[in-house]
């Protein structure tokens, strides 16, 4: 490059114009999104740690602040635990749902894009374990509501096959409660993850595999030291993003808790407890907490990025 | 999850969308019309000099010379087929639309629960600004509706208009109940906000049940078996034993208990306050509970309405008028009330529940027309006996009311043509209002939400709950202390 410029400089001015403009070009095509990003993401991240040092909500229809407090919503926001709690009770959903998510969708999308297992009609399992995603998550939550309230047709059905004698009441115990979260949001992603570990199973060279089993490999020696290690990199995306969509795990515990996150707060997630806050327009604690909402998050990136990629390097 | 992102997204766009609109329509409206503050009260004569009704009066308007729309707040269809069905003059367009002489009318609806209509409300009153200057003329908010539980939080804001400022005076209301007027008076006195309705609240119970365990249906003889808590939970008890559930949820004794109080939720120092007679209702119900004697559904679940049918195992619930003519599914087949299987009696203690008082937005630009709606609805006896016929709802008016419980030729056909004008006007006579405060919808539903999971066992202890409570209710209303 520095050869080619050197020797394009003494030409002239009409020479080098045409260099520069198609590099205008690449910034020009930049700008939707460098204007999108500005005005959606980064003024907002900024005003949102501005907001949580100040005091600033609404008390009956009087506006109380913005006063200027310093740290003081962080201090009220660790002072009681609560958030611990809660970003506990997320991380338990979400463990609860993302282990069986993965490992199904390893397993489906392994048989899926095995040409020697021919299985049929599997463009039409592909599409069906797709369709939950498609579905609305505050009417899943509906629907799983309908179906697993005290009266509901699960409950018909366990007392008529003689399993209860009793209905059980699902949404008053903790654990069946956090169980239906996670079915669901196992429900509608495994899908989801299927289709992209496919994309990435499909892209590993067949001839890997063809020498392997020249080699004498069985099929879990293929799956273990070809399939996983050549996955990593969309592993590592499916993990953040799942991760990240975790952390901000809402609408399918917010519509099945009607809003309460009970039993004994033990649904109540990290962005409910935000949205909580919002009811009474407390932009200094809402903000405090999607401060330390962003850290988490990006702590936590930060880890799953590195942990995944650091052994990658070692092998290497 | 990932969705909540673009969710986000999308509500920023709209919003800045809303705000730029807000931003360039500031019409002027200096419409504070010299309100007419002539206190006697004239009837109107036509030529021959006969008496012209106010509905006749109204009919006759068109009110071309006002706001050509009238936006209207509510939270359910009560109030909009009140309006469609009893107001001179109202063309039905849609569900949530109509016109009345030349002005629409324009229904807005959100949901009611956990201050979901407050906080819409809110919000367009303060983008609207102080007397709604900042609002297009056909965006005003002209009439919103509220609840005893947060009507003081309006009433004592400069967002709603008193009724003298309308031209409306106490000469118009000399047979409203008193405590409908005092739900909403202002700090300083003001009237500000005006009900068609009162809500005595009664026992409904099953006829059915009633003789197959207490071997009456007859209201005075059932009620000895209810008449104070303790003999309510000995028919509770020879319900149990029968399958029958005494109440459906502990919620429905609820009101009554809230009712009762002698002090506030929130005391002058903005110190939360839970009253004794609250806790009493912990304390019964935890027994009621534990001795499988009625549920812990949320009201308005499907678990809770079960009783509304036959096929339920429910003996009563606790409600006033309007939840038998409204929310019970009477006109439905299956349902209890379809044949008439409900009766009415007293019950332990006198109760109200719910209500909805009609405020006028402060910088409304439809003064005659919101006038003329509060007075037909709300005073005018005609109107008010169509409605006392047609949806049994027991309206603001002693005397038509007075008249109703004597006439035997009144009566309900869901509780099998019993009478319970009588009894309801029995009830309102206890009604009280002293010890509301405008935290009460926030207080109550947490209340009942952390006591659910007591009920429930999940918190062991009553304390623990009681933290929870505190907790919940701090969040909701950051201005609120936890008692020392």
């Amino acid at each position: 490059m520095a050869q080619n410029q050197a020797s394009v400089a003494p030409m002239g001015k009409g020479k080098k114009s045409k260099v520069v403009r198609y590099n205008r070009w690449g910034y020009i095509f930049l700008i939707p999104f460098i204007a999108v990003f500005l005005v959606f993401n980064l003024i907002p991240l900024i005003s949102t740690f501005y907001n949580s040092f100040f005091e600033n909500y609404m008390a009956q229809l009087n506006h109380v602040g913005p006063n200027f407090v310093g740290f003081q919503n962080y201090k009220t926001l660790f002072a009681d635990g609560k958030i611990w709690q809660y970003a506990g009770n997320t991380a338990i959903m979400w463990v609860m749902g993302f282990i069986p998510q993965i490992i199904v969708s390893l397993l489906l999308a392994q048989w899926f894009s095995d040409t020697r297992l021919k299985l049929k009609g599997s463009t039409f399992f592909k599409t069906v374990i797709y369709m939950p995603n498609l579905i609305m998550a505050s009417a899943f939550s509906l629907l799983f509501f309908a179906l697993f309230s005290d009266g509901g047709p699960i409950n018909d059905l366990l007392m008529k096959m003689h399993i209860l004698d009793e209905p059980f009441k699902f949404f008053s115990s903790k654990w069946a409660t956090r169980s239906l979260v996670a079915a669901m949001n196992f429900l509608m992603w495994f899908g989801n993850t299927t289709i992209l570990l496919m994309a990435g199973i499909m892209g590993i060279d067949v001839s890997l595999y063809e020498a392997a089993e020249v080699d004498g490999a069985n099929s879990w020696q293929r799956f273990t030291r070809i399939t996983l290690p050549l996955l990593k990199p969309i592993l590592i995306y499916v993990m953040i993003t799942s991760l990240i969509g975790g952390i901000q795990m809402f609408d399918v515990p917010q519509i099945l808790t009607n809003g309460t996150g009970n039993p004994t707060d033990s649904t109540m997630t990290l962005i409910m407890y935000l949205n909580k806050h919002l009811y009474s327009k407390n932009y200094g604690m809402g903000g405090a907490i999607s401060v330390v909402l962003f850290l988490l998050t990006g702590a936590l990136s930060l880890l799953v990025y590195n942990i995944m990629y650091r052994k990658k390097d070692k092998e290497a | 999850m990932r969705k909540f992102k673009k969710a986000m997204a999308l509500t920023l766009v709209t919003a800045m969308a809303a705000a730029s609109f807000v931003g360039c329509s500031k019409s002027s409206s200096s419409s504070s019309a010299a309100a007419n503050n002539n206190t006697t009260k004239e009837a109107v004569t036509d030529a021959d000099g006969k008496e012209v009704s106010m509905r006749d009066q109204i009919a006759a308007k068109k009110y071309d010379n006002e706001g050509k729309v009238l936006n209207i707040y509510v939270w359910n269809d009560e109030f909009i087929s009140r309006v469609a069905d009893h107001f001179p003059g109202y063309e039905k367009v849609d569900a949530t639309t109509g016109k009345i002489g030349d002005v629409e009318v324009k229904f807005t609806k959100v949901d009611n629960q956990d201050n979901k209509y407050q906080t819409n409300l809110d919000q367009t009153l303060q983008d609207n600004g102080k007397n709604q200057e900042n609002a297009d003329a056909d965006k005003k908010i002209d009439i919103f509706l509220v609840e005893a539980d947060y009507a003081l939080k309006y009433v004592n804001s400069s967002y709603t208009m008193k009724l003298a400022d309308l031209g409306i005076t106490d000469a118009d209301l000399p047979n409203q109940y008193q405590y409908t007027k005092d739900a909403v008076t202002d700090s300083e006195g003001n009237l500000k906000g005006i009900s068609w309705q009162g809500c005595p609240g009664l026992l409904i119970y099953r006829r059915d049940v009633a003789k197959d365990v207490l071997g009456t249906d007859d209201p005075t003889e059932v009620q000895k078996s209810v008449a104070d808590w303790d003999t309510f939970a000995e028919t509770a008890k020879k319900m149990a034993d029968k399958n029958y559930l005494m109440t459906s949820s502990v919620n429905d004794t609820y009101r009554v208990f809230s009712n009762n109080v002698s002090s506030k939720w929130v005391d002058e120092n903005n110190v939360i306050n839970v009253d004794a007679n609250i806790k009493k209702w912990v304390d019964v119900s935890k027994a009621m509970v534990d001795a499988k004697e009625t549920g812990t559904y949320a009201l308005w679940s499907d678990d809770w309405a079960k009783g509304f049918y036959k096929d339920g195992n429910v003996f009563c619930y606790f409600g006033p008028a309007w939840l038998i003519d409204f929310s019970m599914h009477c006109d439905e087949e299956g349902s209890v009330g379809y044949d008439g299987g409900w009766a009415v009696t007293e019950g332990p203690q006198g109760f109200f529940w719910g209500g909805t008082w009609i405020c006028a937005a402060a910088g409304t630009d439809n003064q005659e027309l919101v006038k003329d709606l509060m007075l037909c609805l709300t005073t005018d006896e005609e109107t008010m006996t169509q409605i006392v016929e047609k949806d049994h709802d027991f309206v603001n008016n002693s005397k038509v009311m007075e008249a109703k419980a004597t006439d035997d030729k009144f009566g309900d056909k869901y509780l099998s043509n019993q009478n319970p004008v009588g009894l309801f006007c029995n009830g309102i006579k206890t009604v009280s209002l002293a010890n509301i405060s405008g935290y009460d919808q926030g207080c109550n539903e947490e209340f009942q939400n952390a006591m659910k999971d007591y009920f429930d066992g999940n918190y062991k202890t009553y304390e623990e709950a009681l933290d929870a409570f505190y907790d919940k209710v701090i969040v909701k209303y950051p201005e609120l202390k936890k008692p020392e």
